[in-house]
């Protein structure tokens, strides 16, 4: 009933077209104001700078964005990143260095580094999935113990040892590679990487049945199991393409960084999760678009990137963060609350 | 296929929930190319029986044979493997996902050698069946977008789409216009004539005797008779439907009412809900009886009364002078007390205990200073439990572990210690035993020779007509008339509950 009422009286809206774009609009307003102040910041070093850093972060929000869209959460992203970063790392250390971690040996064939730490993230995803798909626990909780979990495993393992003097097949001829330069800055392999990446996660959502049943479940989860849906197994292999996005963002981190350390990965999961909200990926579940994700983790570089050009300082960074994350939040639900 | 081949059966089906038995030997034979029709007060476990079969609830016991083979389907996948399929009640569908993916959710079209889902196919797939049942709706909409009737529709169309023998189709039309009804009936004929066989519950007496071939009738669980439809009229159904003996199931009624009326509603219009233009008036001391069929809005007009749901119109007057009722608070404040329908998700406070679940809407009365006192708080919910001999081992005891009838005199302690001059109750006695339900209409009714005024809401007839002196009709969200309880009678209830549906 409430809905053929809200179609009678949708005639086009200012204030509610404002509102549903709202956080858009706020951001590019910001990012005026940034530029007005510190005119360099649409130059082109800004420009691809905060390109490459949306490149970096990508990976990690899109996997968790599926969670999301299962209406739940999942915080387990920044340490498993850490903790694949040290997998990557020891593995692809230079060979004969006096730090080297593994006493002897040579780096590993780096595609195979690759799949083995995916494997290693999609291993904790899969834990993550079966508890809350088998056990109904909230995958606030699953994923707060996972989080603990692997990064206990991570410390336990590496002795909170860093880990740098890293083999060039890893860093420079590969992750961090130019690939090509615009002006004097270059562009480097893993944006190209990240775009590739995010026309795959395009077709997984949109093109599969996996990822139709997982808007289904996040939608109405009694809907997919009557409709015949193995949920269990849906919640589960979202999890596990989670984590191996999670995997390989600890494997590009690591290069980029050049340094595994214990404080690698440390707040990607919150900044993830806060990315993918801006976007327009409720939690409420069932809705999100990649552009959308794409779009949210682009704008939160914009706004982090803008304060970094300002000169604020890090402690005012995360009130301004955290504002942006209640907005977008209070903003999306206004699309959802059914009133009585 | 012949109409003697008997496509489906259900011997002996038991069901049990916590303190309920919903299906007591519950029976159906459907043969096919048949619409059978499955009748039954609310309650009367229709839908439960159809979810035995469809694999979502397991029955205790009993067979159900599909074309003669015994089968126990274990989740819905199977039964629509099998070729049963079902229109839930409640629509079950992703109202985010568009119309198609909603239809082969579960199936879904795959292109050839890739591990892609075919748009293409699946766009051809849907229009094809909807030229076929003549349904035009978008295949690319997004289901929250459309008319909940459209809605109903594309969950009809789904249902043939499995190619099921056996099409089980609960309230489908529930939300359709006049139109669309004939349009269901037309591809039901459709789907009879090809030797299907269906299963069509409904409250709507008109559409059965129209469309359907068998009537089974059910009460209580149990089941009733079987008869062809060509055999029956409305009155014999409804006879069959209500026909329970009524002796002693209610104390004597008492004269309580006193000429001076307490609360006057005019023309209270609901904002979010199709509640329309419902007036009436309460006397002092009186039991109000409000009758009607699930979502008449009965419920909806307890709600707005107590300023639970946003009214868009209409004005309240109590003792004379005009109220507001603007939110709860305001609603207690003003002597109002709801006790809502659904005890165990908005009435109990499930791990609290007792007396925690008794202070709860009274802790101003138990606060001195910042802190409240226990003794007092012990006190109050002793009486409580002495003044309607609720059986607990202790005050500490948590309320989940009572049973339904003692959780109810619990909620009533609570409100009755707000002191309030009207109580709104809605389906009071829902999920409890019988001897536990006299126990609670003893306690309508001291509260009513107490001078405290009652709204009573309840799918039982034999209820209202027992406790209530009048009775008000919901049908469609609006008043459909009103009773004197003790000059009518169910039949007559029943008719003006269909008045408006």
């Amino acid at each position: 009933m409430s809905q053929t009422k809200a179609q009678a009286k949708q005639p086009v809206n200012i204030i509610n077209w404002i509102l549903d774009h709202a956080m858009i609009i706020i951001i590019i307003l910001m990012a005026i104001y940034v530029e007005i102040q510190r005119p360099q910041f649409f130059g082109v070093a800004s420009l691809v700078n905060i390109i490459s850093l949306t490149a970096a972060r990508l990976p990690m929000a899109l996997g968790v964005a599926g969670c999301i869209i299962l209406a739940g959460t999942d915080l387990s992203g920044g340490r498993v990143a850490g903790l694949t970063a040290f997998i990557a790392a020891i593995l692809l250390q230079k060979a004969g260095v006096s730090t080297r971690f593994i006493a002897d040996g040579s780096p590993w064939f780096v595609p195979f580094v690759i799949l083995l730490v995916m494997a290693v993230g999609a291993c904790v995803g899969c834990l993550n999935g079966f508890c809350m798909g088998k056990f109904k626990l909230h995958p606030f909780i699953v994923t707060l113990a996972t989080q603990l979990i692997t990064y206990g495993v991570y410390l336990t393992v590496s002795n909170s040892k860093q880990i740098s003097s890293l083999d060039p097949s890893y860093t420079t001829s590969f992750v961090t590679k130019p690939l090509f330069k615009i002006g004097t800055t270059s562009v480097p392999v893993y944006v190209l990487l990240a775009v590739i990446l995010v026309c795959l996660m395009w077709v997984v959502w949109n093109k599969t049945t996996f990822g139709k049943n997982m808007f289904a479940v996040g939608s109405n989860e009694e809907a997919a199991r009557v409709s015949g849906v193995n949920v269990l197994l849906t919640i589960m292999c979202v999890f596990m393409m989670a984590g191996a996005l999670y995997g390989y963002t600890g494997f590009i981190e690591g290069a980029r960084i050049g340094t595994s350390s214990p404080s690698l990965g440390l707040n990607y999961e919150t900044d993830a999760i806060s990315a993918v909200v801006i976007g327009g990926v409720s939690f409420v579940g069932g809705t999100g678009k990649i552009s959308g994700v794409l779009l949210g983790v682009f704008m939160m570089q914009l706004i982090m990137s803008g304060m970094t050009f300002l000169g604020i300082s890090g402690n005012v960074t995360y009130i301004i963060k955290g504002a942006v994350i209640l907005v977008a939040c209070i903003l999306d639900m206004r699309k959802y609350r059914t009133k009585k | 296929m012949d109409k003697e081949t008997v496509l489906l059966r259900m011997e002996d089906i038991n069901k049990s929930f916590p303190g309920v038995k919903a299906l007591d030997n519950a029976q159906l034979t459907l043969r096919a190319g048949t619409v059978h029709a499955l009748m039954g007060e609310n309650g009367a476990g229709k839908s439960t029986l159809m979810k035995c079969l469809f694999g979502i609830y397991s029955k205790d016991s009993g067979h159900i044979y599909l074309e003669g083979k015994e089968v126990n389907f274990k989740s819905s996948r199977e039964a629509l493997d099998n070729g049963v399929a079902m229109v839930h009640q409640e629509l079950n569908q992703a109202l985010k996902r568009n119309v198609m993916d909603n239809i082969w959710l579960g199936r879904y079209p795959q292109m050839k050698g890739m591990p892609l889902v075919s748009e293409k196919q699946m766009y051809a797939d849907t229009m094809k069946v909807f030229n076929e049942l003549d349904v035009h709706v978008d295949p690319k909409m997004v289901m929250s977008k459309m008319p909940v009737s459209q809605r109903q529709m594309v969950e009809i169309a789904k249902a043939v789409s499995f190619n099921s023998k056996v099409i089980v189709l609960d309230e489908p039309t529930s939300s359709l216009t006049e139109q669309e009804v004939e349009h269901l009936f037309r591809i039901i004929n459709m789907l009879r004539d090809r030797g299907c066989g269906i299963i069509y519950i409904s409250h709507k007496m008109d559409e059965i005797l129209r469309i359907s071939d068998d009537v089974t009738i059910m009460r209580d669980g149990q089941y009733i008779a079987t008869k062809p439809a060509a055999e029956l009229t409305k009155a014999e159904i409804i006879r069959l439907m209500v026909g329970r003996e009524m002796t002693n199931q209610f104390p004597p009624k008492l004269q309580t009412a006193s000429d001076e009326d307490i609360l006057r509603a005019e023309h209270i219009t609901a904002q979010y809900s199709q509640l329309n233009d419902v007036s009436f008036t309460l006397k002092k001391g009186e039991i109000l009886g409000v009758a009607g069929l699930d979502a008449s809005g009965r419920t909806e007009l307890l709600e707005n009364i107590f300023g639970a749901a946003t009214r868009k119109s209409g004005k309240l007057y109590k003792d004379g002078r005009e109220i507001y009722n603007k939110t709860p608070k305001e609603a207690i404040k003003n002597g109002f007390a709801l006790l809502t329908e659904e005890r165990r998700a908005t009435g109990i406070f499930g791990i609290l205990n007792i007396r925690e679940n008794t202070v709860i809407a009274s802790l101003k009365k138990y606060q001195k200073g910042i802190l409240l006192q226990d003794k007092q708080m012990a006190k109050s919910t002793n009486d409580m439990v002495q003044a309607m001999s609720i059986k607990t081992p202790s005050q500490k005891t948590q309320i989940r572990s009572l049973s339904g009838g003692n959780q109810q005199k619990v909620i009533f302690g609570r409100w009755i210690l707000t002191n309030p001059d009207i109580l709104l109750l809605d389906e009071p006695t829902r999920g409890i035993d019988v001897g536990a339900k006299y126990e609670i209409y003893q306690l309508i009714q001291n509260l009513a020779k107490a001078g405290k005024s009652v709204i009573m809401v309840s799918s039982e007839m034999p209820e209202l007509l027992g406790v209530c002196s009048r009775i008000l009709v919901m049908s469609g969200g609006r008043l459909a008339g009103e009773v004197d309880a003790d000059n009518t009678s169910q039949e007559e209830i029943m008719t003006l509950a269909a008045k408006y549906v």
